[in-house]
């Protein structure tokens, strides 16, 4: 695997980047840690935006027949609420929990492909600013005639917030489909999330490649930190899941843009059947979202409780259980659709398995805190508050399980409130206790802690008074994806709680963007180890080095850090080495003075290039009746397919004077 | 441990400690009591909140027929096993946080790696617990799902935004209101005409969904005679929450005489009336969304209207035995009946956005010689 | 790492856990994604493969002897990339080349097939995309898999492209040329499970 000088582009159409500071060096850089920030903060970009959403649907929602906004900006609205916290954010905001750190907790330099996570991340991009540009497009003729139905679109309801998808983000056919939203907009969904499906699968390949390839020597797979088991497993259920919604998303841009019949009924395609791909494909997205959030706990919990994993093995493979289980549930989503009693039989037992896996992770996690030392530090707190939180989200599920009972919850505030329990107060608080835990990682600064405990308490509480109503109001028969609810149901007391819960929540997130500011700007510098920490990526300084490992780590045991700083005594209680304080401090040198040269790969243009065509291909398809469709469609491939070739002729490292090749061999003698 | 980091910190030269590592001790300790504390009481209040009655028409909790029975007596059970687990989950939470805080002189913890027993336990449990819960699952599916024998079969058709009722024993054709005997089954036969709708009456069954092309069965009874309110449960597009439905229980007698009623054709207004200026606006401009069957003057049965199986709207020879109009929505809040329908006739697509109706632009006296018509249309 | 000292070197990933190269291995992931992708398709067909309210079905009007044919086609191109494989391993870089171009060839006669083949479908028997579901389900999944074969056809010629002009592939091109080969496999044997399924088993 080395590049000859036959292949050696003697020039390629651009000098290649070298810049590592400025707009240029973020815009071309496949450095694993910065392009782990910019998932990050584009993604909290669009949690911003989700969030303002959300409060916009619950000041429509805090009284009954309330005309704040209309019935079509509602629509849209929620569509984009779910779509943009989904894709927009937890995803990729747990992208960036690994792109970051992925590599440093398996002893790597990088991951195994750097200019495909580039690539990866610009995809994402493109497709995210693709989706959103649908607001440009509201006045522009649909892709297909409509004939025969009246038209049920009212010009009026055009505005600016009206425009945006509206048909959910389960895009259930046939009101989704060609005839019911005649518009573009269903296709800026539709194709949107294409686009960010294929930024996923090319990093489900990436990651996995890197966690089978790049481990550093004695990282056997059951000495990774259960963080990156649970990137692992998420590769695999993105690499299974995503071709399916691929497949299902493409039948649908085919009904609507060039008269397929896959799901109008009018002309003999089955509904249903785009139901059973789409949940094939949307809950093994739950795990997807909830399962990086269970790794960061996982690393969370015990450094805070002083305690090893309580059975990391039972945890591991809870955790790679739920997502095998995670397959084969998905017709429980459909309950209530008419499928056979057979089907509803078996999907609601294996719905109850889940169950199963699930409590195993929950009681090894309460276990990793009893007979601890624990440290109520933020991490710790927002730890627990996941613990708390998903517990209730994972009991309220399994009222779900119970069929019959599932057909009086389902599509009722019951399931907003279960979800949530779930994907906010599971996913969204393990991925703020992982902010503050790896913040001194990013940043080389401590969080504050004091405003960190007020951000816990203001968001906990606002996140119980939004949701926990939504349990009753669902009971007592408040639908999901209503407008309007008339005043005789009495639901407007609780609705108001919700609202004011929705605004207490985002207090805390402007408690939580104060916080980040000061603290990046005059946080407490943490040193080599803040929170006496047990895994690899403590060994080195903070903030990351470029090169990440001075020295390429051997790891003897699960939690190496932890035992080099550690031993036990008779009673297994542990005992803090003598050495540790020379051992940190050692670290610390190594890792700003690594003893020999480090090359790294070099910058590049192209994945931006490939990316940035994938758009005009979405814009091209969605009027590809108009001459304009069709010159965007030709433009864009061959932007996309000129990054390829540029990409293809670039080798991934720039090569070095002879001198620093005697220095790397001797580097790679060390590594391997 | 923090000794022992700060030195570390001290020895590498930082200026500043992490906040979290500094002092005051035993202020924060009190203070972390107080947070659990306010914690529990919180989780104390949220529960006592969820039993303040909202009192809805649209509850699950008052199931008014066998089907709703059973599933509200599936329910509370795994409802209050949740609940137990949830107390022992948090309850261990508790402890664990209080006990084993961070106190000076506390000794270091034994490193426990796990213990196969604790493991084995809490994956049996659950997992004989869950078998529990199982058993009457599987068993209440094949019970609630086929229709009874003796059932009385209801064609439902789901349309953007409100629901078509056909009783084809019958020969009645009706909408918003599913009109039933008390004590009796009807097994709703459901379909739609357009999207994906879902039926539920909260106290006589679950949900089910009506798809295009497809049919689905969905067994409904009522103890007693009464009044029941419905919702579309599945997004259908863009008047979702104003699709509405009503159920009236009626009892034997009741029920006679509404077949009766229904059964026959609407007679035509006396000449020069209101409502005879009204049936002509109607001739003129609602035929060919509007059926309605009336008695020509020759006595003849005559029928007006779109043609069978064409896009149509509510059927309204009978329109005035209805007590709600636009998809069970209107009248809603403080409208009477009579102001909601001129409300509704003046502009329906304000009153439900996406409304298939159009605005027809009718004049005030046009409004009110509509209604008196439809008033006749009992 | 023979070419170590006259060549730019690779640091990060340099390290193989498994021993399988990254490329070769992200390759051997990216494909069990695909095998899904087709799955799916596939099923599609088969729930499908009735369902009409009007118009021709696909089973209707299959010429199995010709898709036979081309099917035998494809099966041949297997073996000639498989050839390639073990020229270039032995270092015979003219048959390298050769092989290739021959694999590349055969998989533009199966595209010209199914080009044909669609053509006669639209023209001749009146059955399109919008015909019905059953139409669909069978012009997704075929051209999808046309699709495929086409950006293999791209890559076998641009392999033969750079080796004619620098009459010869390199080691890390050579590992290009694997990634290729599994790709192409992957594709032939997609088309395989497609024929048994699609065409032969659903045929009147």
């Amino acid at each position: 695997m080395t590049a000859t000088s036959t292949e050696r582009p003697a020039t390629t159409i651009f000098k290649r980047p070298s810049s590592h500071t400025g707009i240029g060096s973020w815009l071309t850089t496949v450095d694993h840690k910065r392009i782990g920030i910019l998932y990050g903060y584009s993604a909290f970009f669009f949690f911003i935006i989700g969030g303002i959403e959300a409060l916009l649907l619950r000041i429509q929602l805090s009284a009954p027949n309330n005309e704040f906004i209309t019935a079509a900006e509602y629509n849209a609205l929620f569509t984009t609420h779910g779509l943009t916290m989904i894709f927009l954010f937890v995803m990729p905001v747990t992208a960036a929990f690994m792109n970051y750190l992925l590599p440093l907790m398996i002893g790597a330099r990088d991951v195994a492909f750097p200019r495909m996570n580039a690539l990866s991340y610009w995809i994402w991009l493109a497709g995210a600013i693709f989706t959103y540009s649908v607001i440009f497009f509201a006045d522009v003729a649909p892709p297909l005639g409509v004939e025969g139905f009246p038209g049920n679109l009212d010009p009026s309801d055009q505005t600016f917030l009206g425009g945006l998808p509206d048909g959910g983000w389960f895009l259930y056919q046939p009101n989704a489909g060609p005839y019911f939203s005649p518009g573009s907009a269903i296709d800026f969904g539709a194709l949107g999330l294409q686009i960010l499906g294929l930024s996923s699968l090319i990093s489900s390949v990436n990651f996995l490649t890197t966690i089978f390839n790049m481990r550093a020597k004695g990282m056997r797979l059951l000495r990774m930190p259960v963080f990156v088991w649970m990137t692992m497993v998420v590769g695999f259920l993105l690499l299974f899941s995503l071709p399916i919604i691929a497949v299902a998303l493409f039948m649908v841009t085919f009904d609507r843009s060039f008269g397929s019949t896959f799901f109008q009924a009018v002309s003999g395609g089955d509904p249903i059947l785009w139901q059973h791909l789409f949940w094939l494909f949307g809950h093994p997205e739950v795990y997807i979202l909830i399962l990086p959030s269970m790794g960061i706990v996982s690393e969370v919990l015990p450094v805070f409780s002083k305690k090893p994993l309580f059975g990391y093995a039972a945890v591991v493979f809870a955790g790679a259980g739920i997502a095998f289980l995670g397959f084969g549930v998905w017709a429980h989503h459909m309950f209530a659709s008419g499928i056979t009693p057979v089907a509803q039989a078996a999907f609601g037992l294996s719905t109850m398995t889940i169950a199963i896996p699930t409590g195993i992770k929950i009681f090894n996690w309460v276990f990793t805190m009893w007979g601890g030392r624990i440290r109520f530090t933020t991490p710790m707190l927002f730890a627990i508050g996941f613990v708390s939180m998903f517990v209730i989200g994972g009991l309220s599920g399994v009222t779900h399980s119970v069929v019959p009972s599932d057909w009086q919850q389902t599509d009722t505030y019951y399931i907003v409130a279960h979800f949530h329990y779930v994907l906010f107060g599971g996913a969204i608080f393990g991925i703020f206790a992982g902010l503050y835990y790896w913040f001194p990682k990013f940043t080389g600064r401590m969080m504050n802690d004091k405003i960190g405990k007020v951000h816990f308490w203001v968001q906990f509480v606002g996140f119980n008074l939004t949701f926990a109503p939504m349990h009753w109001l669902g009971l007592q028969g408040m639908v999901r994806r209503t407008w309007k609810y008339a005043p005789d149901n009495n639901f407007g007391p609780w609705n108001v709680a919700v609202t004011i819960g929705a605004f207490t929540i985002a207090l805390a997130i402007l408690i939580f963007i104060f916080n980040f500011m000061y603290s990046k700007r005059k946080g407490a510098p943490s040193g080599l180890d803040p929170w006496d920490a047990r895994t690899i990526e403590w060994t080195i300084p903070n903030p990351t080095p470029e090169y990440n490992f001075g020295v390429a780590p051997v790891v003897h045991t699960l939690d190496h850090f932890w035992h080099m700083k550690y031993t036990e005594d008779a009673e297994g209680r542990a005992v803090r080495r003598p050495d540790a304080d020379e051992v940190i401090a050692r670290l610390e040198h190594e890792g700003n003075n690594p003893p020999t040269p480090i090359h790294l790969p070099n910058p590049s243009y192209f994945p931006l290039i490939m990316a940035s065509g994938l758009p005009l291909i979405g814009y091209g398809i969605i009027y590809h009746l108009s001459a304009a469709g069709k010159a965007m469609i030709a433009i864009g491939a061959i932007i996309t397919i000129s990054g390829l070739l540029g990409w293809g002729m670039e080798p991934l490292e720039e090569p070095h004077a002879p001198q620093d090749h005697e220095d790397d061999h001797k580097l790679e003698e060390a590594h391997s | 441990m923090p000794t022992s980091t700060a030195a570390t910190g001290r020895r590498l030269g930082l200026v500043n400690m992490p906040p979290m590592l500094s002092g005051h001790r035993r202020f924060a300790e009190r203070r972390r009591f107080r947070r659990t504390t306010a914690l529990a009481a919180l989780a104390l209040i949220f529960t006592s909140c969820s039993y303040i009655e909202i009192d809805s028409p649209l509850t699950t909790f008052e199931p008014g027929g066998p089907f709703a029975e059973q599933i509200d007596r599936l329910f509370w059970p795994v409802f209050w096993i949740a609940t137990a687990m949830f107390v022992i989950v948090q309850g261990l939470i508790f402890i664990a946080m209080f006990r084993f805080r961070d106190r000076p002189g506390a000794k270091e913890p034994k490193q426990v790696h796990g213990n196969v027993f604790l493991e084995v336990t809490w994956t049996v449990i659950p997992t004989l617990i869950l078998a529990g819960i199982a058993v009457p699952t599987v068993q209440s599916v094949f019970d609630l799902t086929e229709c009874g024998p003796d059932a009385m079969e209801v064609n439902v058709t789901g349309h953007q935004w409100w629901f078509e009722y056909d009783y084809p024993d019958l020969g009645i054709t009706t909408a918003n209101v599913l009109v039933m005997p008390a004590g009796k089954e009807v097994c709703a036969v459901m379909t739609s005409a357009d999207v994906l709708h879902n039926f539920w009456i909260p106290s006589l069954n679950g949900k089910r969904y009506l798809v295009p092309g497809q049919e689905t069965l969905l067994r409904l009874q009522a103890n007693e005679p009464g009044e029941f309110w419905g919702h579309c449960a599945e997004f259908c597009g863009l008047s979702h929450s104003l699709m509405r439905a009503r159920a009236h229980a009626l009892s034997q007698a009741d029920w006679e005489a509404w077949i009766v009623d229904q059964q026959a054709p609407a007679t035509l207004p006396a000449e020069g009336t209101p409502a005879a200026r009204g049936w002509e606006i109607y001739q003129a401009k609602c035929t060919g969304c509007h059926g309605v069957t009336f008695t020509d003057a020759d006595g003849a049965e005559q029928y007006l209207g779109p043609a069978v199986d064409a896009f149509n709207g509510p059927n309204l020879t009978h329109f005035a035995s209805r007590n709600v109009f636009a998809g069970a929505a209107w009248p809603d809040g403080d409208l009477t009946y009579d102001q909601a329908l001129t409300e509704w006739l003046a502009n329906p697509p304000a009153a439900k956005p996406g409304s298939y109706m159009p605005n027809l632009g009718l004049t005030q006296s046009e409004i009110d010689d509509l209604k008196a018509w439809l008033e006749t249309m009992k | 790492m023979t070419a170590l000292h006259d060549a730019a070197p690779v640091h990060h990933d340099e390290h193989e856990s498994t021993g399988i190269a990254n490329t070769k291995l992200g390759m051997w992931i990216f494909l069990s994604s695909e095998f899904l992708f087709f799955g799916a398709l596939i099923s599609n067909y088969l729930i499908y493969g009735n369902r009409a309210f009007e118009g021709t079905v696909p089973r209707e009007v299959y010429d199995i002897p010709f898709t036979s044919v081309s099917s035998f086609v494809l099966l041949m191109s297997s073996l000639t990339m498989v050839l390639a494989h073990h020229a270039l391993s032995v270092g015979d870089q003219n048959g390298t080349k050769t092989w290739l171009l021959a694999t590349a060839l055969l998989g533009a006669v199966f595209l010209g097939g199914q080009v044909f083949e669609f053509t006669e479908f639209i023209t001749i028997q009146d059955m399109t995309l919008t015909t019905n579901p059953a139409a669909s389900a069978f012009f997704v999944l075929t051209g999808f898999h046309g699709v495929h074969v086409a950006i293999g056809v791209l890559m076998l010629l641009s392999l033969f492209g750079i080796s004619r002009r620098q009459g010869g592939l390199s080691e890390k091109q050579g590992m290009n040329l694997e990634l290729v080969g599994l790709y192409w496999h992957f594709v032939d044997i997609i088309w395989i499970v497609i024929f048994t399924l699609v065409y032969l088993l659903s045929a009147v």
